[in-house]
C-alpha cells in the first residue's frame, strides 16, 4: 500500500510539469489562432475543422503516432530529436489543448457586444488597443473556461504518454493494470483526478476573479498557487544528477520485475534510479538505441524477427549471437550478455480440453483451429512470430481477439478462447494447468531474456560492473515463481517485492 | 458666458459622397455639401435614408465608395483612423460603455489611447458637464440608468475636447422626459464650448427644436436643407413638409385639447 504511494510524488510532478508544458504550448498556438480566426471566416472554419478532426483521434493513437513522425524528422536533420518520451508527449496534449481553447476564444470574441466594438472603434483605439484593452478582457472569462477544460483533458490524457515512455502517474495504472495490483490503479487513478480537480478548481477561482472586479486579487493568488506548484515539481527535476539512470520496461510483469532488479543493483552503485515502464515493443528497443533508456531487457527472438525482420529459426545462440553483432553494428546498442532464461512465445491450452481434443503439437491445432478461439496479447497478431507460425502450420482461427496479457489468461480459463500464445516464463501455465503445444517445425525462435545497453553507456565500467552479475544468473524457475507471485489471483506482491525475491534467489 | 467661448468647431463638407453596398444599393447617394464652423446640424429621415451611412463617413467608421470627406479643409482619407477618431466625438444611440471599466475609466478612455495621465479633476470636470454627481466616476455601467449611461457616453465623447462632435440618434433608446432633458443639456454643451455638431435623428419636432439647420434625407440624397424657422414657414419642399407636418398636427390637437379643456 505504501509502496504504491511513494513513487506519487515523483510521477504527480512530472505529470504535472508535462500538462502545463503542454497547456502553455497549447495556448501559444491558439490564442493567436483564436484572433485570426475571429478576423477571418475562412481561417477559422480551417482551424476549428482541424482541431475537430484532432479531437477524434484517440489520445494512444495521437501518442503512437508522434513517434514515427518525429523519428523520420530526426533522421530527416540529421537526428538529435528525441522521438521519445517528453517531446512527443508535449506535442501530442498541446493538440489536445487547442480545440477547448480556440473554440471558446473563437465563440467569445464573435459573440461580443457590437456597440462596445463601434464605441471602441469611434473613441480612436488602434485595433491592438482594441483588443487589449476592450476585446480580451471581455472575451477573458469565456477563454477561461476554455482553458479549464483544455487542463482537465490534458491532465487526464497525460496518463497516456507512459506508452511512450515518459513517466508520468500513468506508470501506476499501467503497471498496475498489468500486475493486477489494484492499489497501484487506485493510486495512479487518485493522483491523477486530484491533480486534475486542482488545477481546475484553481483556473475556476482565476476565472471567477476575472469576472468580478473587485475579487481581481483572486487571479493573482490562484495563479500564484498554480506557479508555485509547477515549482515545486520543478525541484527534483531541476538537478539532474550525471548519475541518474533510467531502466525501462515493457508492459508486463517479468519486465518491471527485471526493471526492479537491475534498478536495484545501479542503485546499491550509487545511481539515482528512474524508470520508463509500460514501453511497446518497438519503441523499447528505440528508446535504448537513442539512449533515453539506459538499459533493459529484451528478448533475443523479439529483435531478430521483429527489427531485424529474419523469417529464417537458427538455434538459440545463434540468435542471441546475430542480435549482438546486428545491435553494436547499426545502433552501437550493446548486448550484455543473457540472463539464463528463456520467455518464447508458446501456443497454450486448457489442459483438460488439449488432452480431450488430442492437440500435443501446434500441427495438431491447426488441424481443429477453424472451430477454436484465440486469444493474444496486445501486439501478437502484428508481430512477424505470428505470420510466420500461421504460415508454416497453416493456422486459421475462428476469431482471434487481442487482451491485455492478464485478462488473456482470465479469457483461455473462462473458456472465451480456446488457445492462447503464453510466455513460457509465465508462472501462470503451471498455476492454471495449462497444456504447452510443441512445435516441431520450429517456426518460433529462441527468446532468450538479454541485457540491453545503450550507447552512451557501453564505455561506462561502473554502470557495466553494477549489472554483468545478472548475466547467466537467473534460471527460469526462479523466474517463473516471480512472474507468479505477480500475477496470481490471491496474494499478489507488488513487482518490487518479486524483485526482491528474486535477488535472494539469485544470491543463493 | 461669452469670455469662455473657444475657438469655434471646425467646418465639415462632403464633396460627391456616395457609398455602394454590394448589390449595388447605394445607402449614400452623391451628397454634396458643407456645414460651417460652430453650427448645430440635424440630419433627418427615414430609416434606411442613409443619414446615419453618411455621418459615419466623417469618422471614418464607414468608407465612401465615391467623393470625399473633409473636416476644416483636410481630407479625412489622408489621416489615420484612430487618430481622425480621437479628434471626433461620437455618441451613438446604444452608447457602447465598455461594462468592464468603471463610469471613471469609460469617460478617461481618450485621455488613457493618448498616454495622457488622467489628473482626476478632468474626469470630474466632464462628468460635471453632463450634470451627473462626480462619485459616479467609481460606478459600473450596468447600475446606471439609460440616461444616466447617455450622459457618461457624452462625457467619453468630449474628454478629448474635440471641436466636432458626431451624434447618431443620441437620445433614440431614452424616455420623453429624460430625452428632453438630455438634448437641452446637449444643446448647451454646444453652444458653451463653440462646438461643431452633426446630430442624426429621425424626429423632426427634436431636430427643430434643437439644430440650427436641418437637413432631410431620403434614399441617399439630401432632399431639403433649410433652417427651422424656413421649415415652419412652409419651405423646404414636400418630403421636408411631410415630416414637419407630424409634430406640427400634434401640437395643434393638444392646444386645441387644452381650449377645450
Amino acid at each position: 500500500m505504501n509502496q504504491a504511494f511513494a513513487r506519487v510524488p515523483d510521477l504527480l510532478a512530472q505529470h504535472l510539469l508535462l500538462a502545463i508544458a503542454a497547456l502553455l504550448l497549447g495556448l501559444m498556438v491558439s490564442l493567436p489562432l483564436a484572433i485570426v480566426s475571429a478576423r477571418n471566416k475562412t481561417v477559422g472554419r480551417i482551424a476549428l475543422g482541424f482541431a475537430s478532426l484532432i479531437q477524434t483521434i484517440p489520445s494512444l493513437a495521437l501518442l503512437a503516432l508522434f513517434y514515427p513522425i518525429l523519428l523520420s524528422l530526426s533522421a530527416l536533420v540529421g537526428g538529435g530529436i528525441p522521438a521519445l518520451g517528453f517531446l512527443p508527449s508535449l506535442l501530442a496534449l498541446s493538440l489536445y489543448a487547442i480545440l477547448p481553447i480556440l473554440r471558446n476564444g473563437v465563440t467569445g470574441l464573435a459573440n461580443l457586444d457590437p456597440d462596445v466594438l463601434e464605441a471602441a472603434d469611434g473613441v480612436g483605439m488602434t485595433p491592438w488597443q482594441k483588443l487589449r484593452i476592450v476585446e480580451a478582457p471581455l472575451v477573458a472569462p469565456m477563454l477561461m473556461a476554455g482553458i479549464r477544460t483544455a487542463a482537465v483533458w490534458t491532465i487526464g490524457a497525460a496518463t497516456l504518454s507512459t506508452t511512450v515512455g515518459q513517466p508520468s502517474l500513468g506508470d501506476l495504472i499501467f503497471a498496475g493494470l498489468q500486475t493486477q495490483n489494484w492499489t497501484l490503479v487506485l493510486a495512479g487513478c487518485t493522483a491523477a483526478a486530484a491533480l486534475a480537480l486542482s488545477v481546475d478548481a484553481l483556473l475556476g477561482l482565476a476565472e471567477y476573479g476575472i469576472a468580478h472586479r473587485a475579487k481581481r486579487w483572486l487571479v493573482w493568488a490562484s495563479l500564484g498557487v498554480l506557479a508555485a506548484g509547477v515549482l515545486v515539481a520543478l525541484t527534483p527535476v531541476l538537478p539532474t544528477q550525471q548519475r541518474t539512470v533510467t531502466v525501462g520496461a515493457k508492459g508486463f510483469s517479468e519486465q518491471y520485475i527485471l526493471a526492479r532488479l537491475i534498478g536495484h543493483r545501479l542503485e546499491a552503485a550509487g545511481y539515482h534510479v528512474q524508470y520508463r515502464e509500460g514501453l511497446g515493443s518497438g519503441v523499447a528497443f528505440a528508446a535504448v538505441a537513442a539512449g533515453d533508456v539506459d538499459v533493459y531487457v529484451d528478448y533475443s527472438g523479439t529483435i531478430w524477427t521483429n527489427q531485424m525482420k529474419r523469417s529464417d529459426v537458427p538455434p538459440r545462440a545463434a540468435i542471441v549471437q546475430g542480435v549482438a553483432d546486428w545491435a553494436r553494428r547499426e545502433h552501437g546498442v550493446s548486448l550484455l550478455g543473457s540472463l539464463g532464461f528463456e520467455n518464447a512465445y508458446a501456443f497454450a491450452m486448457r489442459g483438460d480440453d488439449a488432452r480431450k481434443r488430442g492437440i500435443h503439437s501446434i500441427a495438431d491445432l491447426a488441424r481443429q483451429a477453424q472451430e477454436m478461439n484465440l486469444a493474444t496479447d496486445v501486439e501478437f497478431l502484428e508481430r512477424s512470430e505470428w505470420r510466420a507460425v500461421r504460415d508454416a502450420y497453416g493456422l486459421r482461427f475462428k476469431s482471434a481477439h487481442p487482451y491485455q496479457p492478464t485478462f488473456m489468461y482470465r479469457a483461455l480459463a473462462s473458456g472465451a478462447a480456446d488457445a492462447i500464445p503464453a510466455f513460457s516464463s509465465d508462472g501462470r501455465i503451471a498455476a492454471q494447468h495449462l497444456a504447452v503445444l510443441t512445435d516441431p517445425k520450429g517456426a518460433i525462435p529462441g527468446y532468450d531474456a538479454i541485457l540491453l545497453i545503450a550507447p552512451g553507456r557501453a564505455k561506462d565500467a561502473h554502470f557495466l560492473e553494477a549489472v554483468q552479475p545478472l548475466v547467466g544468473a537467473i534460471p527460469v524457475e526462479a523466474m517463473r515463481e516471480a512472474n507468479y507471485m505477480v500475477d496470481r489471483d490471491k496474494d499478489a506482491v507488488s513487482p518490487e517485492e518479486a524483485a526482491r525475491w528474486l535477488e535472494g534467489q539469485i544470491g543463493k | 458666458m461669452p469670455a469662455q467661448t473657444p475657438q469655434p468647431g471646425p467646418s465639415v463638407a462632403f464633396d460627391g459622397v456616395t457609398k455602394r453596398y454590394p448589390g449595388g444599393v447605394a445607402a449614400v447617394d452623391g451628397v454634396t455639401l458643407e456645414i460651417a464652423g460652430g453650427s448645430f446640424v440635424a440630419l433627418v429621415g427615414a430609416s434606411g435614408s442613409g443619414k446615419s451611412t453618411l455621418l459615419k463617413t466623417v469618422n471614418r467608421l464607414v468608407e465612401p465608395s465615391e467623393g470625399r470627406v473633409t473636416i476644416g479643409g483636410e481630407d479625412v482619407a489622408g489621416m489615420a483612423p484612430h487618430l481622425l477618431r480621437r479628434r471626433i466625438g461620437y455618441v451613438f444611440q446604444n452608447v457602447g460603455l465598455f461594462p468592464h471599466l468603471s463610469v471613471g475609466e469609460n469617460v478617461a478612455i481618450g485621455l488613457r489611447l493618448t498616454g495622457e495621465r488622467d489628473g482626476n479633476g478632468r474626469v470630474a470636470e466632464l462628468l460635471r458637464l453632463v450634470e451627473l454627481p462626480e462619485e459616479m466616476a467609481a460606478r459600473m455601467p450596468d447600475a446606471l440608468s439609460g440616461g444616466q449611461r447617455q450622459r457618461v457616453g457624452v462625457a467619453r465623447a468630449l474628454a478629448t475636447a474635440p471641436g466636432l462632435m458626431l451624434m447618431d440618434e443620441p437620445f433614440g433608446a431614452l424616455d420623453p422626459v429624460t430625452r428632453d432633458g438630455l438634448a437641452q443639456a446637449i444643446r448647451a454643451l454646444h453652444d458653451r464650448m463653440g462646438l461643431t455638431t452633426i446630430m442624426v435623428t429621425h424626429d423632426m419636432a427634436e431636430a427643430l427644436l434643437l439644430a440650427d439647420r436641418v437637413l432631410v434625407m431620403e434614399a441617399g440624397k439630401v432632399v431639403a436643407d433649410a433652417t427651422p424657422a424656413q421649415l415652419l414657414a412652409g419651405e423646404g419642399g414636400a418630403a421636408a413638409q411631410a415630416l414637419v407636418a407630424v409634430p406640427r398636427e400634434q401640437a395643434k390637437r393638444l392646444a386645441a385639447m387644452e381650449r377645450g379643456a
